[in-house]
C-alpha cells in the first residue's frame, strides 16, 4: 500500500492526459463522501443519515412491500362474484381509538427524551407500552366477537383477510412492544440524554409506522 | 489516530474462525461452496431429465434401485419428471444462482473492496447464511417427503400448489417447498439490509458512490430489488399457505375438481392473482439473479482488456434503469392468461424498453474489449462468454416479449431455451469468472489455468448445442414440460434432436466436474498466489491473499480514483490501484 504523504494531498498535479479513446476516467472527485467506518479527522461521513436509522427505514420498506402484496391481493378478490362482506366488529373502533392514543403518548415519550426530562419520558413510555397491550388484547377480543358472530378465518374472502391482515399487523405491532420494552429498559437505567436518544427516535418512529399503517388496514377493510 | 490495537482482531479456533464465523470472507465462501452442493443436485436432478427426454420409456434397472418409486418398474414415472422439473428450478433459481452471487460474491467483496473491515451487521450477516443453509435443507427435505417433491415448477402455480389433495407431491413436498421458500426470504432480506447499509454507510475515505467497481454497484442495487420483490413473494406464501392448512380460497376458484375426482369445497377465490403476486416478485428475481453477473461481467472484461470500462456512468445508469423496469413487466410471463390484449401491448411495451439498457450495457462491453490487447485468462474467458449467452439468449427474449409473437412460442422449448442461456447460463459463466478471479484472494492458491481453459469451452460449446438446439425445437413446438414427446406424431422431428441436446449436456454436466475437482484441488495444491496475480486495481488486491480478519492492515486505505485505470499514459505499470494518489503516477 502506498504512504499517503503531506505532498500527495497537497501537491497539485496536471490531470493525465486522457487515453486515446477518449473514454477515459470521469473528472477527479474531492472527497466527497467515504470515510463511513471509523471517521477520524479530516473524515467526513460516507452517508447523512445513521446506520440505526437507515436500517429502521430498510426495514419499514420490507413492511411496506409485505403489506403492498396482501393489499393487492385484495383490490383483485375484491372484484371476485364471490366475494361477501361481513360486518366489522365495533371493538375495531375503540381499538384504532386506543392505538392513536398510544402514538400521541410515544410522541411525547420522545419529545420528553429529546429535551432531556427524562422523569415525565418514563411516564409516558409507561402508558404507550400499556396502551399497545391494550390495542392487542382488543384485536383478540375483536377476533372473539367475529367468531361468536360465526365468522371464521374460511366463511368468505372478506373475512380471511379480516383475520389475516388484523393478525400481520398485531404480529408487527407486538414487535414494536418488544423494541418499546428494550427501549424502556434502557431509559428507566438512564442510558438515553438530550444527547443520546436514537432507540427512543426510532422506537417512536415505528411506532408511529405501525399505527399509520393499522389506519390504512382499517380504512381498507372498512370502505372496500 | 486510530491504533492497532483497537482493530486488533485475536486468533480463534478453528469452530469460531471457519464455521460460527461472523467474518464476512467466511461468510462468503460459506454460501458459494453451499451453492455449488446445491448445484450438483440441481444439476443432477436435470441429467435424469434429460434422460428421460432422449430416451422416453427406457427401462433403467439400475435407477429403479437408487429411486425404487420414481423409477417402479424401471421407466421414470411422469409424477417424479415433474418433480424433477419443479426441484431443477427452484434449486437452481434460489439456491445456487442467488446464493453463490450476492450471497456469496456479495459477502466476500463488499467489504474487501469499499474498505471496510467487515459488514454493517456481521452477526445478521451469519444469521443469514445459517438460515440459508437451513432452507437448503428443508427443500432437499421435499425430495424425500411422503409422495415426492412437489409437481407444480418452481412457478409453484394455484390451484395445483394451493391444495394438498392435488398431486402425489402438493402435500408435504409442497409445504416443505413454501417453508423452505420462507426461509430463504428472510436469508435474502437480512443479507439485502446488511449490503445496503454497508455499501451507504462504510466505504472508506475518498471511496465515493462514483468510484465504487461496478460489482459494487450491480450488489447494491441487487440489494434494493430483493429488498423490494422478496416481501411480495412472502405475502403470496402466507396467503398461499391458509389457502393449504386455513381452508381459505384465495387461490381457489369453485367448481375444482382433485385428481382423485372429488369436489373441492373452497371456492370463491382467484388463481391468477398467484401468477401476478409470484411474477411481481419473479422477474425482479431474474434481474436478481443478473445484475450481480453483469457487474463481474464489467469489472473482469475491464481487467483483461487493459482498458477503462467503457462509459462507467452509462453502466450505472442502465443497471438502475433495468432494476426499475424489472417491476412494471411481469405480465408478460402472463400473456395467455386471459389478459386484456390492451394490457398485454403495455407490457409488450415495458418488456421492449429493457432491451434500451440492455443493449447500452452489450455495447458497453463490446466497447470496453474493442482494439484491446485482450488477455485471455480463464476469468476474461468466462466472462466472455457471459457477453455471448447474454447476448443470443437476451436476443430470442424479444419474441417472448413481444404478446403477438409469444402467443405461437409459449410453453415451448423455446422459451426454456430462451431462459437458460439468458439468466441460468450467463449468470453461471460470470460466477464461474468471478470464482477464477477471486479464488486467489480467497485461499491464497491459483487454480488450475489448463483444466479451465478445457472446462470452458466444453461448457461454452456444450451450453450452445444444448439451449440453442431447444429454441429450434420449440419452435418446431415441442412443450414445454412435456413427460414423453414421442406421445406426439408432430414431434418426430426433434426425437432425435432430443438426444443430441441430451447426450450434450452429459457432455455438459461432466466439464463441470472438472470444475469441481479443480476447485477442490486448488485450495491446497494450487500454486501460491500473490497479493495481486491479475494485476487488477481495486482495494482487495493491496491486501495479502487471504486478507487476514479485519481486511486491511493498522490503517484503512485511502482511495484517490476510480477502479478502472488501466493503461494509463505515463504510468509505470498498465495498471493505477485505487489507492495511489495522483503524484505517484506522475513520477515514474
Amino acid at each position: 500500500m502506498p504512504t499517503i504523504t503531506e505532498d500527495a494531498t497537497t501537491i497539485r498535479v496536471p490531470e493525465p492526459v486522457q487515453p486515446l479513446d477518449g473514454f477515459g476516467p470521469p473528472p477527479r472527485t474531492p472527497d466527497e463522501d467515504g470515510g463511513g467506518e471509523d471517521p477520524r479527522p479530516g473524515w467526513r461521513p460516507a452517508f447523512p443519515v445513521s446506520r440505526g436509522r437507515l436500517v429502521l427505514w430498510l426495514v419499514l420498506t420490507v413492511v411496506v412491500m409485505l403489506f403492498a402484496g396482501f393489499s393487492s391481493a385484495y383490490i383483485i378478490l375484491r372484484g371476485a362474484p364471490a366475494w361477501q362482506n361481513v360486518a366489522l366488529p365495533a371493538s375495531l373502533w375503540a381499538n384504532t381509538f386506543v392505538l392513536l392514543a398510544s402514538s400521541v403518548t410515544m410522541e411525547w415519550t420522545r419529545r420528553r427524551t429529546v429535551e432531556g426530562d427524562t422523569a415525565s419520558a418514563k411516564k409516558w413510555m409507561a402508558a404507550t407500552g400499556a396502551l399497545g397491550a391494550a390495542f392487542l388484547g382488543g384485536q383478540i377480543l375483536a377476533w372473539s366477537e367475529l367468531a361468536g358472530a360465526g365468522v371464521y378465518l374460511a366463511s368468505t374472502l372478506h373475512s380471511s383477510f379480516l383475520y389475516i391482515l388484523t393478525g400481520m399487523h398485531g404480529l408487527h405491532l407486538a414487535g414494536g412492544i418488544a423494541a418499546l420494552a428494550y427501549v424502556a429498559a434502557g431509559l428507566f437505567r438512564n442510558r438515553y440524554s438530550a444527547a443520546g436518544h436514537e432507540p427512543v427516535t426510532l422506537c417512536a418512529t415505528y411506532w408511529h409506522f405501525m399505527d399509520g399503517l393499522w389506519v390504512y388496514l382499517f380504512l381498507l377493510l372498512t370502505l372496500a | 489516530m486510530t491504533t492497532h490495537d483497537e482493530h486488533a482482531h485475536p486468533e480463534l479456533g478453528f469452530w469460531r474462525k471457519y464455521i460460527f464465523s461472523t467474518d464476512h470472507k467466511i461468510i462468503g465462501i460459506q454460501y458459494i461452496i453451499t451453492a455449488m452442493a446445491m448445484a450438483v443436485v440441481g444439476g443432477v436432478l436435470s441429467m435424469l431429465m434429460r434422460l428421460q427426454l432422449g430416451w422416453p420409456g427406457t427401462l433403467w434397472p439400475r435407477l429403479e434401485e437408487i429411486f425404487p418409486v420414481g423409477f417402479a418398474g424401471g421407466a421414470m414415472a411422469p409424477e417424479f419428471y415433474l418433480s424433477l422439473v419443479t426441484m431443477h428450478g427452484t434449486i437452481m433459481v434460489f439456491f445456487l444462482f442467488t446464493a453463490v452471487l450476492t450471497g456469496g460474491f456479495g459477502n466476500y467483496l463488499i467489504p474487501l473492496q469499499i474498505g471496510a473491515r467487515d459488514m454493517a451487521f456481521p452477526l445478521l450477516n451469519a444469521l443469514s447464511y445459517w438460515t440459508f443453509l437451513l432452507s437448503c435443507i428443508t427443500i432437499l427435505g421435499a425430495l424425500f417427503a411422503a409422495g415426492g417433491a412437489p409437481l407444480g415448477g418452481w412457478t409453484a402455480y394455484a390451484p395445483l400448489s394451493a391444495l394438498p389433495e392435488m398431486g402425489p407431491g402438493q402435500g408435504d413436498g409442497m409445504t416443505l417447498w413454501i417453508l423452505a421458500i420462507a426461509l430463504f426470504t428472510a436469508s435474502g432480506l437480512m443479507g439485502g439490509l446488511n449490503y445496503v447499509t454497508t455499501l451507504l454507510t462504510m466505504r472508506t475515505k475518498g471511496m465515493s458512490m462514483m468510484r465504487l467497481p461496478l460489482t459494487q454497484w450491480a450488489l447494491f442495487i441487487t440489494a434494493i430489488l430483493g429488498t423490494l420483490a422478496f416481501p411480495v413473494l412472502l405475502a403470496a406464501g402466507i396467503l398461499l399457505t391458509f389457502d393449504r392448512i386455513g381452508g381459505t380460497s384465495f387461490f381457489v376458484p369453485a367448481g375444482l375438481f382433485t385428481a382423485a375426482g372429488a369436489a373441492v369445497e373452497h371456492s370463491g377465490g382467484h388463481p391468477l392473482l398467484w401468477q401476478h403476486l409470484f411474477w411481481f416478485f419473479g422477474h425482479p428475481e431474474v434481474y436478481i439473479v443478473l445484475l450481480p453477473a453483469m457487474g463481474i461481467a464489467s469489472d473482469i472484461l475491464s481487467t483483461f482488456a487493459r482498458k477503462p470500462i467503457f462509459s462507467y456512468k452509462m453502466m450505472v445508469y442502465s443497471m438502475s434503469a433495468i432494476a426499475f423496469l424489472s417491476f412494471i413487466v411481469w405480465g408478460h410471463h402472463m400473456f395467455l392468461s386471459g389478459m386484456n390484449p390492451f394490457l398485454g401491448s403495455l407490457f409488450t411495451l415495458t418488456t421492449l424498453l429493457i432491451a434500451i439498457p440492455s443493449a447500452v450495457k452489450t455495447f458497453n462491453w463490446l466497447g470496453t474489449i474493442l482494439g484491446a490487447r485482450i488477455q485471455f485468462t480463464v476469468p476474461m474467458l468466462f466472462a466472455l462468454g457471459f457477453v455471448s449467452t447474454f447476448i443470443s439468449g437476451g436476443l430470442s427474449g424479444i419474441f417472448l416479449g413481444t404478446s403477438a409473437s409469444d402467443i405461437a412460442m409459449h410453453d415451448t422449448y423455446f422459451v426454456v431455451g430462451h431462459f437458460h442461456l439468458v439468466m441460468a447460463v450467463a449468470p453461471l459463466f460470470a460466477a464461474f469468472a468471478g470464482v477464477y478471479f477471486w479464488f486467489p484472494k480467497m485461499f491464497g492458491r491459483m487454480m488450475n489455468m489448463t483444466a479451465g481453459k478445457v472446462h470452458f469451452w466444453i461448457s461454452f460449446v456444450g451450453v450452445n448445442c444444448v439451449f440453442f438446439s431447444m429454441h429450434a425445437a420449440g419452435v418446431i413446438g415441442h412443450l414445454r414440460r412435456i413427460y414423453d414427446p414421442t406421445q406426439y406424431a408432430f414431434l418426430e422431428p426433434v426425437y432425435g434432436m432430443n438426444q443430441f441436446i441430451s447426450i450434450s449436456a452429459f457432455v455438459l454436466g461432466a466439464a463441470q466436474i472438472l470444475f469441481l475437482v479443480n476447485f477442490f484441488a486448488s485450495i491446497w495444491l494450487g500454486p501460491k498466489a500473490g497479493v495481486n496475480p491479475w494485476n487488477a486495481t481495486t482495494l482487495e488486491w493491496t491486501v495479502p491473499s487471504p486478507p487476514g480478519h479485519g481486511n486491511f492492515g493498522p490503517e484503512l486505505p485511502v482511495v484517490e480514483r476510480w477502479a478502472f485505470d488501466y493503461s494509463m499514459p505515463g504510468a509505470k505499470e498498465d495498471f493505477v490501484m485505487q489507492t495511489e494518489a495522483p503524484t505517484r503516477v506522475e513520477s515514474s
